[in-house]
């Protein structure tokens, strides 16, 4: 057992211990909280896989935009001050057999199907090339993200200020 | 089996995406269905990765993942703005008690 193993089963256990929490605890805001630590296990797991670039991105956009934004709708949506701030669960027995069984398939699809194994070379760092794909063989999807992204910004905005007649 | 490989990676995939689906079915309030939302999303960006440096994609995958946060954000900002409005509608942003699209 390799140093990197340990340092997998070491991410990977923050990753799933923490995704577990957020979709059993009651209390919605330590969801929220235990969905940091899922975001960072998950850019661990990305650094052992050589996609630092990534791994950065991940940490930015998730932690600093997504998680912030959905603990400003947990904030927004509940009354916190009368109400306490759980949240129900229905068909428990029946989601977890349907789960189960979906993850017995999942997992033996993964583990016994013979994949294609050949390690490729993934470059030490890797800004540079995923810059250059980006403004090259990528540059339409690239044009067409910011696009996307541009019209997600103005529709949200508007969408959320439109005042009830 | 100790020696960690590409099925280690696939394995903590489909843990994480199989916990985003049981928390998507079960869960009332629609932030919490987010929360799920983003776990799904999450694992797929692990599979990508994890094939880009075993499946000899060299970098191709990990573009692909970084496209898959960016729509992330995009959906994120979307659905919290819609959760907003039907908060003001039906004061609450329990999924199953809003059954009707107009008052």
């Amino acid at each position: 057992m390799t140093f990197y193993d340990i340092i997998f089963y070491l991410f990977a256990i923050i990753t799933v211990a923490s995704a577990f929490i957020v979709v059993t605890t009651r209390n919605i805001i330590y969801s929220g909280f235990s969905l940091l630590f899922t975001f960072f296990g998950v850019a661990g797991i990305y650094v052992l896989l050589g996609a630092d670039f990534l791994a950065i991105v991940q940490i930015m956009v998730y932690v600093g935009g997504i998680l912030i934004l959905l603990l400003f709708g947990v904030m927004l949506t509940n009354k916190i001050t009368n109400v306490d701030i759980r949240t129900g669960t229905v068909h428990l027995l029946p989601a977890a057999i349907g789960v189960g069984i979906l993850f017995g398939a999942l997992t033996s699809v993964m583990v016994y199907t013979e994949w294609k194994s050949e390690p490729g070379e993934i470059p030490l760092t890797t800004t540079f090339s995923i810059g250059k794909e980006l403004l090259t063989n990528y540059v339409l999807i690239f044009e067409l993200l910011g696009i996307l992204l541009l019209i997600a910004l103005i529709g949200a905005a508007s969408i959320a200020r439109r005042e009830k007649e | 089996m100790l020696q960690v490989g590409l099925a280690h990676f696939l394995v903590v995939s489909a843990i994480l995406f199989s916990l985003g689906i049981y928390g998507i079915i079960t869960r009332k309030n629609a932030v919490m269905v987010l929360m799920g939302l983003e776990l799904i999303l999450n694992a797929a960006n692990i599979n990508f990765v994890a094939f880009s440096k075993y499946g000899n994609l060299g970098i191709n995958g990990q573009i692909v993942a970084l496209f898959v946060i960016i729509l992330a954000a995009a959906e994120a900002a979307i659905a919290l703005a819609i959760v907003l409005n039907v908060y003001k509608t039906f004061a609450n942003v329990n999924v199953d008690e809003i059954n009707n699209l107009k008052d």
